[in-house]
């Protein structure tokens, strides 16, 4: 018994001592993000602001044209409208797919389906060249909606295969009975199916977001304005170009990971049936 | 008179039939996307890989053969960026693995407020690579980085250490910031293997007095075995594709130290615009991957995987 209770006190010192070590780094950004410069600079460095300094925070929200903070801001709404329709647009397509995938049969259903987890397998690198021409010949570079149609077939295979492994675990008879009273495969997939799966739509929901929110390369090469470049690539262009007010560096970061943390927090319980779904299944 | 007579009445389709053509038509959007964006471009980077395409806008693009991958495999910037590579999967997978089995014991064992500890732990998953990359060339900076400033304020060190000047040292702490935010994205993988072992088989060892390392070697391990084998293989897929990281940590510098295959593939396609080259090498990078991805898929059939 007291063995017990030794190991429990153990392991919440454990808990403690990986929550600190997640967090100091998070929270040192933050504070820089508020300190005032000569703090950040001065050594030995000061850890507790001497005062607290709004103004990384106010330059970004309202600079003026041309200013850090309109880049910023152009991207952050550019970031939502992109991270926005990938969701949707690989939800529709990955439920219709997942669907078929899961309960009907037809010829090469296992070569389609291994076709499409090979596809999330490739390196983007090896994407870019032709999609660049690709996309010029369609007048879609430095476009959104050119954004969005990269970016969703990157997220497709992923909510497809995630999708189809919950659908499955979705027992045959509730959808029969629905159809014995004369709903339509479709019917049954809509009224049965994607209500029964609500865990598994939230798991996808949240790796596609965050896969859109976090997508780096496609949005480097294929954007070069304002007027669809996404928050990843502002972010690292003001990280290059102000080296040394990290403080404004770290306003921005925070900013731009605050969506997508909030949204990892309130799905949380949904990341490990998510993780399961999306390779081996328990 | 009307012409639906003449019409022949619709044809009932055996159940297999209708299935086919269900199939096909909720397949279709997904096919067309994947199609169209990934599988088409992959096949037009693998053209051009066997030309010599020097600029975005050449007009000559000389037909070459394998003359693309012969070079690629004989430079040796090409075997150093391996080199790095290999050493970054290596250090990086390990590094990840171990730390994440043990995050994902303390994820699962009985703690207070659970909830909470799970949410702080989701938190570096959540940030983005980007800001993640930005954050850490903060930490490292070697003026201002609060890493110096913590250790010669704790009397760790007496001076001042270029955490990013150094081409070996850069690689490290690449590699730590990886981690960072890499390893509770395998924890929570690998809770979900834990969650599903059985907890009378736990029961029953602790009767037979079983001790805890005795109970982590020939229960849980085995048990988490296909978890582990395919966060193996997926995070080596990851480390041969990592980018990102590199470009907002280091740009691949410094004296190339942190210039891992895709990065290398980068520079060569885009810097020194030369597309022929950069296809070869991608194809370089895809063949390692697709043999990496019949392992995983072998796994996943040994894992008795559901779908497949």
């Amino acid at each position: 018994m007291r063995n017990q209770r030794r190991n429990s006190i153990l392991l919440h010192i454990a808990a403690v001592v990986v929550s600190i070590l997640i967090l100091l780094p998070f929270a040192w950004m933050v504070e820089a993000s508020f300190a005032p410069q000569r703090d950040l600079v001065s050594r030995p460095m000061r850890w507790i602001p001497s005062e607290i300094d709004l103004s990384r925070y106010v330059e970004i929200f309202q600079g003026g044209e041309g200013s850090v903070g309109s880049t910023f801001r152009a991207a952050m709404l550019n970031s939502t409208i992109v991270a926005v329709s990938v969701v949707a647009l690989a939800m529709i397509v990955g439920v219709l797919g997942a669907y078929a995938f899961a309960r009907l049969k037809f010829p090469f259903r296992k070569a389609t389906l291994l076709t499409f987890l090979a596809t999330y397998m490739l390196p983007q690198i090896a994407l870019l060249i032709p999609l660049y021409f690709i996309l010029n010949s369609l007048g879609l570079l430095n476009t959104l909606v050119g954004l969005i149609l990269v970016d969703s077939s990157l997220v497709i295979p992923f909510t497809l295969w995630i999708l189809s492994n919950y659908f499955v675990t979705i027992p045959d008879e509730l959808e029969e009975a629905a159809r014995i009273d004369g709903t339509s495969r479709v019917g049954a997939l809509f009224r049965i199916i994607l209500p029964s799966a609500k865990p598994g739509i939230f798991a996808a929901m949240m790796f596609a977001f965050l896969l859109a929110w976090d997508e780096f390369m496609y949005a480097l090469i294929f954007t070069s304005s304002d007027a669809a470049k996404t928050l990843p690539v502002a972010i690292s262009e003001f990280a290059g170009r102000y080296t040394t007010d990290f403080g404004l560096v770290a306003a921005g970061g925070i900013l731009a990971a605050i969506p997508p943390i909030v949204i990892a927090v309130i799905f949380q319980r949904y990341v490990v049936s998510g993780m399961s779904a999306g390779a081996v299944k328990g | 008179m009307t012409k639906l007579a003449t019409v022949a009445p619709p044809r009932r389709r055996t159940g297999r039939e209708s299935q086919k053509r269900l199939a096909f038509w909720l397949l279709l959007p997904a096919a067309v996307a994947v199609f169209g964006i990934i599988i088409y471009p992959i096949a037009r980077t693998l053209i051009i890989s066997f030309f010599e395409v020097e600029s975005a806008l050449a007009t000559e693009t000389p037909f070459v053969g394998i003359d693309n991958y012969v070079e690629a495999l004989s430079s040796s910037g090409f075997w150093a960026a391996i080199g790095r590579t290999l050493y970054f999967t290596v250090v990086s997978t390990a590094l990840e693995l171990t730390l994440g089995m043990m995050l994902a014991m303390l994820l699962n064992a009985r703690l207070r407020m659970r909830w909470l500890f799970r949410a702080i732990v989701v938190l570096p998953w959540a940030v983005p690579t980007i800001v993640n990359a930005a954050m850490w060339k903060g930490i490292f900076n070697a003026q201002y980085g609060s890493l110096n400033a913590a250790l010669t304020q704790l009397g760790l060190t007496d001076e001042y250490i270029a955490w990013l000047g150094d081409p070996f040292l850069a690689l490290n702490m690449v590699i730590l910031a990886d981690a960072w935010k890499t390893t509770p994205l395998v924890a929570f993988f690998l809770l979900a293997g834990l969650t599903a072992i059985n907890p009378e088989i736990y029961e029953s060892a602790k009767i037979d007095r079983a001790s805890w390392p005795r109970i982590f070697r020939s229960i849980t391990l085995p048990m988490l075995l296909p978890s582990i084998s395919i966060v193996l293989v997926l995070r080596t897929v990851e480390a041969f594709k990592a980018f990102d990281i590199i470009y907002a940590m280091t740009r691949g510098g410094p004296a190339n130290g942190t210039q891992t295959i895709a990065y290398y593939t980068y520079v060569r396609a885009f810097s020194d615009q030369n597309f022929g080259m950069g296809s070869a090498l991608s194809y370089i990078i895809v063949i390692v991957i697709l043999i990496l991805t019949t392992i995983y898929l072998r796994m996943l059939r040994r894992s008795e995987m559901s779908l497949l």
